[in-house]
């Protein structure tokens, strides 16, 4: 057991210069076996880790990171936390995340800095109204804590909107989730990952999977930069890189990696004190607690493994927010960055088991992953702990592209970020 | 001295005679043109510039240049403030004001000063161990509290009233710097023919000549630059670019350069000038001659107000005039920062030498010595003393050190009021990296410099980490000619410059009392982050460098690292024992440093942001008094309020005129599509569910198509004009979507079929009079053919004149009354209209709008695609089955219909609802419940796609996708409105009005 | 930004002077044997596709040129163009050659095929 973490043993830790603070993890070798191994140790692949451990009891267990854990999209999103989505499906999985972020820190012994501050979606067409008219009503019959705001009182949420009648997207109203916000992108990573750590889950940085091992269609082992590990039971959570993974067990799949990108600005004293998206003119824009402006938009339209985007679609991004935000014209862009994120054909993602006995895989969280963490490590880490998908998971399975039971956001011209 | 620090002469970027005045702080000070804010305000002899982000400590200027981390302001007021600006690269001018930030009251007296106090308690990533209870208290309590102490300067109010704009351009070389290397591939480039853009993110050419001794031809540095600067200025194939930084490298040579047009002259905003000007350059090479940059060192407390950079330090004496104060000590591992220790003897400030080499005996120390500067090698300074709130330097501490040592022993006391600092030069290396460049560690210059790159650009000069005079002059002429494609070496002037002996690294200069106890070494200057967080990191376990970084924000600040990356690693390097290459690197990722989000905008904002279409009618509309409503990029009316009406007044009158009258409305939005050739007609039925090769010529039809998932996307009436000639009509929206469509199967498909495709929506204009008057109307406009319902019965269509008007009649209808759509072309639409209008006044014609005209087809039980479908919705769903072809063995969609989900029970059907209260309109998109329960959650069956008030009717009318709809005609179903309330419809029939079709067939 | 060249009109300009189509050599089964088209060949052609780290096969349209649609052979890592040709066209032989692991397999059956017929 750890140590905890307090105000109290910061205050203790500091009469000795905080010189006595454990590792928050081990650097541990591999072992030559696990009972069950998860490949990719972003958010998602922690979380799922975590509650193989917690709920489930899985402790011999390992995360394969190739690189540094959290280095991918988890600690390169816009942070953004919400549940207000459309399809019965997407409410489910993301308000169970979101209900889950709400004691995170307390579950972790680490704040994750959940901040509910609220998620606000303008509505700047009349179809856009519309849609998220419909959107509210599927979601207050769901049990959601969500409303549609006047432009009035969109006005008094952010001041700073563009409130001229007359400008080229006027607001019509929005549609608002006070329980939605943002939350610690790393620290979530990070906090999964001590959390997995103290019930002995092993967590091996900088060690690449080269090959899946197979016996009669199922899983065997995995074959890594550091040697291989036998293991019945293979967790796929690596984003961008799941084709290439899944490749190697002859699994292909429905996914295409692509860059998004995202900004922030020169730090400046609270403007925004919530989540802000305009769909209609693809930005969205919260203040992080430093103070930067977070602002993202959409993907590159073509395939881009380089964590390198193109300037065209952040320049589209901020033109639009200069626009319905005219006072950050004068602000100045710091710092802009990319990550690969797995699109799937309905843009959403997948959490399944597959042809190959033992092999699961969650993936195709595409531009809008951060929220779901809790969630979706829960019923991964079920799935994978009693070999069938949880009840949340199952509309998610890689056969409802044979079905044609897509589930496809872009109805309620949300976007999935 | 006239003022405390401003020397009595020197100072070549300063003009003595012309007197500028400003404020700082609210504090009126006067200085001179060419003067920096960081230069003016130090002559004015203030030190403090502005607080740390953490701990609030007071801090001063650091650098000369991009690097500053201190020393950001805000300039100007209300609507034109501009907050974090680099007091060092502000230029000031007549009005400039300019404040300190993140400070509360006052600079000297900051409150937030309380969390220094505190340090002890608030190490790096302390925030991730604490502020957990209670869980409501993060965003109530602790949240609020850390974001206002965090922030640094204040957003400006209110909208920017200033403009920018952005220019494209190619060229043959971009020379990204003009410092020495970069002038003198600039100049080798143009000689060889290519054309060249120089630029450089200062006001004067020249980069560090000024300030780094030597000569080129015989010409002090300085002086040679600026004559460099002068000739390239006037080649025809060089453009020059200063005040222009180049914030980023993308793929394919793609960069951008921010221009600051007007900032250091703002009278020029009112000759018309952008204030920032973003340049997208496409460069067949790139040459970075970007310089280095100097790197502090990590001693105890060296973030206090007057301890800076050695470069900056003599540039503040000779480029300013200003000294940094009256007497100094300069701290150096390397020979180079002995140049200012020189120029501070010059100038008359005394200075002392500390050097932490065992040895100083280059030609520089060695000069040092003759000019009787005081040089204590193989020392350090171990501790710094301030006056009270840390505002100003009293004396520093120096103690003997030998490489490796961790703590100090002995100390002696030097009194002093600024110290300047050199750990060494980083090349700058952020353009290079921001394309995926490698770099390679240098042991003899413990630093980065670039090794091999995927692109066409090559680094010269310091950025490529070369420091002699020499060598930059040799790599940049070689470069500019090599990269402009001449085989001539540009010839490389003769130069003279002192020698100098191997630097020696010092990460980390110990202090009194136990390694690393209380003490601060900042490494990262603006973020607080010291190298006793940045080991604490290590020792948690956060043992990448990303993950060090993210943990104690180091090398996150304004300034990206640019002074603090090395020395980290440094930190790294010895808390780990592994050695830098081992640490790894950060990734620079652009810009390199911070450019305005309005010149990202350029000229796009206001009524350029997303321009409008507008129809030819639209005029007329307006002047009527139209209420408009966006459709795709199109405006279009919406209804025609009249005095004293308010909108649904107005489109109940509109839709009555319609059924009982005549009605006209403007539907030349609607996307207009010819295709034509002998395939059309096979090629039709691959595109739309229902077949079109058995149209007969003069017919119209109403077409279905679905995406490839078999989901409807869109609809609308096709004409066969002749056998291998269509014109289809698409919803307004689709026009450009289905267009495309269309090409892309044309092209990537079918590639045989022999049809071209034209979208016309804009050659014309269409209007639909739509009545039982409607012929009448037509009739008085002389029309050349015969408007019979035998001779154009519904669904046909004739070309003809109307008058003097070339047309296109459509007996089509989306209202159930008899009705024609008009086309003419666009030039003659308004006279059409117009004659319309007053030949249908007898009639009691009307023009109505959007609104009026979803009710009229909503009573019809007509869909509209994006209303009552989205998306998910097949044709079958929609009650259309028998548009989608049985016969034809492919079309688009088709396959997919035959989906096990698709086909499967319980899909959501299109059915008509009635509420059991006439006078209850039931809300868009509310949706129907299995069971009502006293609180969710609730299964739902489905939505109301569509609901409206019915004139016709006298009663609401809606339509909604349910659960099996069609098997439960007459069943009611309730709807939870938000309060509790419940509304309870009957399913019917889609047709409410005209279930026969009796109207349209008259 | 990168730099797209049209093999058919040779306009060379912005990425955003063109229209990126996603994944080249898409085969439709419907055009061909509309009667027996599998679930699984339909979801293959609509929703499963080679997503390589390396070089890729993919489709653009010169949007604000010729209004053209034609082929690309570029590398999803370092997003250099290998080769740009026509929609009905197969790659250079030595871009080919160049392919690798699902691509590689593609050619290689597609090649195989065309010197059957």
């Amino acid at each position: 057991m750890k140590p905890r973490y307090s105000l109290f043993s910061l205050a203790r830790n500091a009469m000795n210069y905080h010189k006595d603070w454990e590792r928050a993890w081990r650097s541990p070798n591999p072992k030559p076996e696990y009972d069950a191994v998860i490949i990719g140790a972003g958010g998602h692949g922690l979380a799922s880790a975590y509650y193989l451990a917690k709920n489930h009891k899985m402790t011999n267990i390992a995360v394969i990171e190739k690189g540094w854990l959290g280095g991918g999209n988890t600690g390169r999103n816009t942070t953004i936390i919400r549940s207000n989505y459309l399809q019965d499906p997407s409410i489910a999985i993301y308000e169970l995340a979101r209900s889950l972020y709400e004691d995170l820190s307390q579950d972790l012994n680490y704040n994750v800095m959940f901040s509910p501050r609220g998620v606000l979606m303008l509505c700047q067409t009349q179809h856009e109204f519309r849609a998220f008219q419909r959107t509210a009503h599927a979601n207050r019959l769901a049990g959601l804590d969500c409303r549609m705001v006047t432009p009035q009182e969109v006005k008094e949420i952010v001041p700073i909107v563009n409130d001229d009648p007359n400008c080229r997207y006027p607001i019509l109203g929005a549609y608002y989730q006070p329980r939605g916000g943002t939350g610690r992108h790393d620290a979530v990573a990070w906090g999964y990952a001590r959390g997995a750590d103290a019930m002995g889950v092993d967590i091996i940085q900088n060690c690449e999977v080269t090959g899946i091992q197979r016996d009669g269609g199922r899983v065997t082992g995995i074959e890594t930069t550091r040697g291989v590990i036998r293991t019945r039971k293979i967790g796929v959570v690596t984003a961008g890189h799941v084709s290439t993974i899944m490749d190697m067990a002859g699994v292909r799949m429905p996914i295409e990696s692509q860059c998004l990108q995202a900004l922030v600005s020169e730090p400046i004293k609270p403007v925004i004190d919530c989540v802000v998206m305009a769909n209609t003119v693809h930005g969205y824009i919260s203040q992080s607690d430093k103070g930067e402006l977070v602002i993202g938009g959409g993907t590159d339209p073509y395939n881009n493994y380089s964590q390198r985007g193109s300037f065209p679609a952040l320049e589209h991004t901020v033109t639009a927010l200069v626009e319905t935000f005219p006072i950050i014209s004068r602000l100045r862009m710091l710092r802009l960055w990319g990550g690969i994120v797995d699109m799937t054909g309905d843009r959403s993602p997948i959490i399944s088991k597959t042809p190959v006995e033992g092999l699961y895989v969650n993936c195709g969280w595409g531009t809008g992953g951060f929220k779901a963490i809790p969630g979706s490590g829960w019923v991964f880490a079920d799935t994978i702990a009693n070999d069938r998908p949880h009840p949340i998971a199952e509309p998610f399975g890689l056969n409802r592209f044979q079905e044609g039971r897509l589930i496809d956001e872009s109805v309620a011209a949300a976007v999935a970020h | 001295m006239s003022k405390p620090y401003r020397l009595s002469a020197g100072g070549s970027r300063i003009d003595r005679n012309r007197r500028v005045s400003f404020s700082f702080d609210g504090r009126q000070l006067t200085g001179f043109a060419g003067d920096t804010l960081a230069s003016a305000v130090s002559a004015a002899g203030q030190r403090v510039f502005g607080r740390s982000f953490k701990y609030h400590r007071p801090r001063g200027v650091v650098g000369l240049g991009a690097e500053e981390m201190n020393a950001l302001v805000g300039v100007g007021e209300g609507a034109r403030h501009e907050p974090n600006l680099r007091a060092t690269q502000v230029e000031i001018h007549d009005g400039l004001t300019a404040v300190s930030q993140n400070r509360w009251p006052s600079l000297t007296f900051d409150i937030g000063a309380v969390n220094n106090t505190f340090s002890r308690f608030i190490p790096g990533g302390f925030y991730y161990k604490t502020f957990m209870w209670p869980a409501s208290f993060w965003k109530h309590v602790y949240e609020p509290f850390i974001r206002r102490a965090a922030g640094l300067g204040k957003a400006p109010e209110g909208r920017d009233p200033d403009s920018y704009e952005q220019i494209h351009v190619h060229c043959d070389v971009l020379v990204v710097g003009a410092g020495v290397a970069g002038l003198a591939a600039a100049e080798a480039a143009a000689k060889a023919g290519a054309r060249v853009i120089i630029a450089d993110e200062n006001p004067v050419f020249g980069g560090l000549a000024d300030i780094s001794g030597g000569a080129i031809d015989g010409l002090a540095q300085a002086d040679w630059a600026l004559a460099k600067a002068r000739t390239l200025a006037s080649a025809e194939n060089v453009h020059v670019l200063n005040r222009t930084t180049v914030v980023g490298h993308w793929h394919h040579n793609f960069l951008m350069l921010f221009e600051r047009v007007a900032d250091h002259d703002p009278a020029r905003l009112r000759t018309g000038a952008p204030r920032h000007r973003l340049w997208k350059v496409r460069a067949h090479q790139v040459i970075l001659a970007t310089g280095a940059i100097e790197r502090p060192i990590a001693f105890a407390n060296n973030d206090r107000p007057g301890i800076m950079l050695a470069s900056a330090a003599r540039g503040m004496v000779e480029r300013y005039g200003v000294a940094p104060g009256a007497s100094g000590v300069l701290f150096t591992n390397n020979d180079d920062a002995y140049q200012t220790a020189l120029v501070l003897k010059a100038a008359g400030v005394a200075v002392r030498v500390v050097d932490s080499r065992a040895r100083a005996d280059g030609p520089l120390p060695a000069k040092a010595r003759e000019q009787g500067i005081p040089v204590d090698a193989g020392s350090v300074i171990s501790a710094v003393n301030t006056s009270f709130g840390g505002l100003s330097v009293t004396d520093v501490r120096i103690a003997s050190y030998r490489k490796g040592q961790g703590r100090v022993i002995k100390e002696t006391r030097a009194a002093c009021d600024f110290v300047a600092m050199s750990g060494g030069w980083n090349p700058a290396l952020h353009l290079w990296c921001h394309n995926g460049g490698k770099i390679r560690f240098d042991d003899q210059l413990q630093t980065y410099r670039p090794d091999r790159h995927a692109d066409r650009i090559t680094a010269v000069g310091a950025a490529n980490g070369s420091f002699t005079l020499a060598s930059i002059l040799e790599e940049a002429s070689a470069a500019g000619s090599r990269l402009a494609g001449s085989g001539n070496v540009h010839p490389v002037p003769a130069v003279m410059q002192a020698g100098q002996q191997p630097m020696e690294p010092i990460w980390f200069a110990p202090a009194t009392g136990k390694y690393n106890e209380g003490n601060k070494h900042f490494i990262d200057f603006q973020n607080d982050v010291t190298a006793a967080d940045l080991e604490l990191a290590q020792r948690e376990g956060y043992e990448s460098v990303e993950h060090t970084k993210r943990y104690t924000t180091f090398g996150m600040a304004t300034d990206q690292g640019k002074t603090s990356n090395l020395n980290g690693l440094g930190v790294l390097s010895e808390a780990t024992g592994k050695p830098i290459p081992e640490i790894g690197v950060t990734t620079f990722r652009p810009p390199y440093t911070p450019f305005s989000f309005g010149s990202m905008a350029g000229v796009l904002t206001k009524d350029l942001f997303l321009p409008i279409r507008r129809t030819a009618i639209f005029n007329w509309h307006t002047a009527q008094g139209a209420v408009f409503e966006p459709v795709g990029q199109w405006r279009r009316a919406y209804t025609y309020p009249r005095a004293g009406e308010d909108n649904h007044a107005a489109i109940a009158r509109e839709i009555l005129a319609v059924r009982n009258k005549v009605g006209l409305l403007d539907a030349s939005t609607l996307g207009k599509i010819e295709i034509r050739g002998p395939d059309a007609a096979e090629f039709l039925d691959r595109m739309y569910t229902n077949v079109f090769s058995t149209l007969k010529v003069g017919k119209c039809r109403y077409g279905l198509m679905m995406n490839e998932l078999g989901f409807l996307t869109d609809d609308g009436v096709t004409v066969r004009l002749a056998e291998d000639h269509f014109l289809m009509h698409t919803t307004s929206g689709g026009a450009d979507r289905i267009a495309a469509w269309l090409e892309e199967w044309l092209q990537t498909e079918w590639t045989h079929y022999r049809v071209f495709v034209t979208p016309v929506t804009e050659q014309w204009s269409q209007f639909a009079i739509a009545g039982p008057r409607a012929r009448d109307v037509l009739k008085k406009l002389a029309p050349s053919f015969d408007l019979s319902n035998e001779a154009l019965p519904h669904m046909s269509f004739v070309e003809g004149r109307l008058g003097a008007c070339p047309v296109r009649v459509f007996r089509i209808s989306f209202s159930g009354e008899l009705s024609y759509e008009v086309a003419t072309p666009s030039g003659f639409g308004l006279g059409l209209w117009k004659a319309i209008i007053e030949a249908g006044a007898e009639f009691g014609l009307e023009p109505y709008g959007t609104e009026a005209l979803h009710v009229l087809r909503a009573e019809k039980g007509y869909i509209v695609v994006g209303d009552e479908t989205d998306g998910t919705t097949t044709p079958v769903d929609v009650g259309l089955d028998g548009l989608v072809s049985k016969k034809k063995a492919d079309f688009i969609g088709k396959r997919s219909l035959e989906q096990s989900y698709l086909k499967g029970p319980n899909r959501k059907q299109l059915v008509g609802l009635l509420t059991e209260d006439p006078g209850e309109v039931l809300p868009d998109g509310a949706y129907a419940v299995r069971q009502v329960k006293d609180k969710p959650p609730m299964e739902m069956i489905g939505q109301v796609t569509s609901s409206y008030r019915s004139p016709t009717l006298g009663r609401s009318i809606a339509m909604a996708l349910i659960e099996n709809g069609r098997a439960r005609m007459g069943e009611t179903l309730s709807f939870p409105l938000p309060g509790g309330k419940v509304v309870r419809a009957t399913i019917t029939d889609t047709v409410f009005y005209d279930k026969e079709g009796a109207k349209l067939n008259v | 930004m990168l730099v797209v060249k049209c093999p058919v009109c040779g306009a060379e300009g912005d990425e955003t002077d063109f229209h990126a189509g996603g994944q080249a050599h898409v085969r439709r089964p419907a055009s061909h044997d509309p009667a027996h088209v599998s679930d699984e060949e339909q979801r293959d052609y609509l929703f499963i596709r080679i997503n390589p780290k390396g070089l890729h096969f993919e489709r653009w349209r010169c949007d604000r040129g010729c209004g053209k649609w034609f082929h690309a052979a570029r590398d999803t890592v370092t997003l250099e163009f290998k080769a740009f040709y026509g929609i009905t066209e197969l790659p250079p032989a030595d871009v080919i050659a160049e392919a690798k692991g699902q691509w590689a397999e593609y050619f290689a059956k597609r090649l195989k095929a065309e010197k059957q017929a």
